[in-house]
């Protein structure tokens, strides 16, 4: 315990960082997730084929692989610099990363919220005189999103995990500190271990509850 | 919470890989009786140890384990290399499953308490790398408001920061590799890690990379052995000492990192104990 | 799926007018590609010698296939124990005695909320502290990996039971069934079925989180193939590319195997 409790500060200061990085990469990945979905079910063939292949590349390469090429291929040869500061510049590397992973499963569970809106709807909306663009965001999507609550808490919660592999950008989350904190204080790798994991059942054990509550109290009855 | 621990070892050991062989108490003993050793090195570390394509090993520690084996009585072809990583080469003395490490591997009181160890064979020094026309990085001091890279994890880019220049940026990548790559970039500045690590990829990069030159600490490699195999240390530093003086030493490190331009050192004096 | 319901079928303007968006977004996605492929090739990432090495077949032989094996060995034994994993913890979540319901749940809980790098780290360094062994990064990796999806597993089986219809157990107990042999014989084999498009894209994940075996010096694609290879040319990001490509193809396969799979079921 001694570990830990000395450490307290650096332990916090690394779990403020996951947080961080969650809540920046979930936004991003729910603006994006939602444009990808958008361009999936457009009327234009090119937009849709663009989706898609991003979307399959994105979902199965892994996770350390997509912080690689943010890090070195979006950072280093590419050129961007997001920050004259390392550790700013790193971390919205991770965000970039994280972001661009994400939102292809976010944008999986939007489309197949997509499939439980009955026609009607949009066949309504068209009747209406709404364009694709009106009917999908005041119609199907609102909808949409209603059925997905519960699946888009599991990616969040799925991300907060995620976030210890920005390790491979140089960020020190979690993750990191509890390697160092290992390998400093070895007789109490138990203690250590226990100590990370708790924070990250705290993290993600009320995010399931809201979740879980969210989805209940949005269903759409039909 | 104690049953919780109980099913934790459940699974370890549920998963964990048994090992039987036949246990020696010295690597004399095994290398007289099998004229076979496993011996633990690098594999990604050009110039000291690197897993090549073809399969077989290369660098400066495999010219050392190969002279060292050789000096006991097996033969280059009976070696058999086994990848460690920083984080299990004591676990694998411990385990018997490799009989010595070669692998950049420091002496260090901590580490004395689990393994024993031969040597040093060389004594390296905490550099920096940098690009070939950097002139104005001549060491440690001359870091402030530069980028300096190091490996995730490690202590040399925080006594840097700590300890010459307070106004460096850190950067930590996963891999040497990686910020080799970041350096000839140019988007870094320097790599700080030990001087021959550092040789190695500015013999990989001959032209591009160099290394500054002003050793800031000092590592001493040794080769590390199971704990109280006393005779085999003796033999070991026996076949260091050898090597030392009948020139192969020099060679060894001039064939594996002499492209570099790094100024080769002098064989170091054993620290027998 | 269409969604061809979402808009009008174009008229002869919104054809035309579709066709100039068409083209605005190639050449968009064009220019993009185009930047990307000069600032790489600015830092010399297409040279030749950068990309041969790849090709080589002594290249494959020492780093590719062995770490291609590592990473189909850690996910092969991943999916049986976590398979197993999964469905003993989801029984026993849905036991009638809650001394086996209460702490089920909370292994499950716990589990699915600690991130698998901690998982792995942990098994690696923490099993000596507790058993007096040192486990492989094999079996440190398989630890992680079991147990953590192991127990998302274990939900996705949950749910697929929860999702039958009421009659299927009633019926099965009305024939006079045990409780073990509904659960056995009725509810899982038509949950499994269900859920099968959800425990493949489970295995999908567990197989790229096999990934992360790198961080305990695990011999697989990224640590054995990607940086192996990139130690003796420093080629990174093409070796990355080809990595990544691997996992890709892999995954894909996987895919089109769970629709074959569910398409041969009649579903």
């Amino acid at each position: 315990m001694e570990a830990l409790l000395f450490e307290r500060d650096t332990v916090l200061a690394a779990f403020w960082m996951t947080v961080r990085l969650t809540a920046v990469s979930a936004l991003g990945s729910l603006v994006l997730g939602t444009l990808l979905t958008a361009m999936r079910v457009a009327p234009l063939a090119s937009l849709r084929g663009a989706a898609g292949v991003y979307v399959s590349v994105a979902r199965n390469t892994p996770l350390t692989l997509v912080l690689l090429f943010t890090g070195l291929g979006v950072g280093a040869n590419l050129g961007v610099e997001l920050s004259d500061d390392i550790a700013t510049n790193n971390f919205w590397l991770a965000v970039i990363g994280l972001t661009a992973y994400t939102s292809a499963f976010v944008c999986e569970a939007l489309r197949s919220g997509l499939n439980t809106v009955p026609v009607g709807q949009a066949e309504a909306a068209r009747s209406l005189g709404l364009g694709f663009v009106k009917t999908l965001r005041l119609i199907t999507l609102p909808q949409a999103f209603r059925a997905v609550v519960a699946p888009l808490g599991s990616i969040l919660i799925a991300l907060t995990k995620n976030t210890t592999i920005a390790l491979v950008v140089g960020v020190s989350e979690a993750s990191v500190r509890m390697r160092e904190m290992i390998e400093t204080y070895g007789d109490q790798v138990i203690e250590i271990f226990l100590g990370f994991a708790a924070g990250f059942v705290l993290l993600c054990l009320p995010m399931g509850l809201v979740f879980g509550w969210l989805s209940r109290r949005m269903a759409v009855a039909r | 919470m104690k049953s919780r621990y109980a099913l934790f070892a459940v699974l370890v050991l549920a998963t964990a890989c048994g090992g039987g062989q036949e246990t020696y108490a010295s690597i004399v003993d095994k290398a007289k009786n099998d004229k076979k050793l496993v011996i633990g090195v690098k594999a990604d570390q050009p110039g000291l140890g690197l897993r090549t394509p073809d399969g077989a090993f290369a660098g400066f520690d495999i010219e050392v384990a190969r002279y060292v084996a050789k000096e006991l009585g097996v033969e280059p072809a009976n070696i058999t290399f086994k990848e460690t990583v920083s984080a299990n080469r004591e676990a694998f003395l411990e385990q018997g499953q490799v009989d010595m490490v070669v692998a950049t591997y420091s002496i260090t009181d901590a580490r004395k308490q689990k393994v024993s160890f031969a040597g040093p064979y060389f004594v390296a020094g905490q550099d920096l790398l940098v690009r070939a026309d950097e002139s104005a990085l001549t060491g440690p001091e001359a870091l402030n408001g530069k980028k300096l890279c190091s490996v995730a994890g490690s202590t040399p880019a925080q006594k840097v920061k700590s300890e010459y220049a307070k106004e460096v940026q850190l950067q930590e990548e996963r891999t040497y590799s990686a910020c080799v790559d970041r350096v000839l970039g140019g988007q870094l500045d320097a790599l700080t890690t030990d001087n021959v690590i550092l040789a190695g990829y500015a013999a990989q990069h001959a032209g591009k990379l160099k290394v500054v030159g002003k050793p800031f600490s000092t590592e001493k490699y040794g080769i590390g052995l199971r704990k109280d195999d006393t005779a085999g240390r003796k033999a070991v530093n026996d076949a260091l000492q050898k090597m030392f003086s009948d020139g192969s030493w020099t060679k060894a490190l001039q064939a594996s990192v002499g492209a570099s331009g790094f100024a080769l050192p002098q064989a170091p004096q054993l620290e027998r104990y | 799926m269409s969604y061809a319901n979402l808009y009008e079928a174009p008229g002869p303007r919104g054809v035309r007018r579709n066709r100039v968006l068409a083209a605005a977004v190639a050449l968009v996605l064009l220019a993009l590609a185009y930047v990307v492929y000069v600032r790489f090739d600015e830092k010399e990432q297409w040279a030749a010698e950068k990309w041969t090495p790849l090709l080589r077949g002594d290249v494959w032989a020492t780093f590719i296939l062995p770490g291609l094996a590592g990473t189909l060995g850690a996910a092969v034994a991943g999916v049986v124990l976590a398979g197993l994993f999964g469905l003993v913890f989801a029984t026993a979540r849905m036991s009638d005695h809650r001394w086996i319901r209460v702490p089920a749940a909370m292994v499950v809980e716990f589990f699915r909320s600690v991130p698998l790098l901690l998982l792995i780290f942990f098994a690696f360094f923490g099993a000596y502290v507790l058993t007096g062994f040192h486990v492989s990064a094999f079996a440190a990796v398989v630890f992680g990996l079991t147990l953590y999806n192991g127990s998302v597993i274990a939900e996705i089986v949950r749910a697929g039971v929860r999702s039958l219809p009421k009659g299927q157990r009633e019926a099965a107990y009305a024939m006079g069934m045990r409780k073990n042999q509904v659960m056995r014989l009725v509810l899982l084999p038509q949950a499994l079925r269900a859920m099968l498009p959800a425990l493949v894209s489970q295995f999908i994940v567990l197989l790229k989180d096999s990934a992360l075996g790198l961080i305990v010096g695990y011999d697989e694609l990224v640590d054995r193939g990607l940086n192996g290879i990139a130690a003796n040319f420093s080629n990174v990001i093409p070796a990355a590319i080809l990595i990544a490509a691997i996992f890709i193809l892999i995954n894909l396969a996987l895919d089109r195997l769970a629709h074959r799979l569910g398409a041969a079921r009649g579903q």
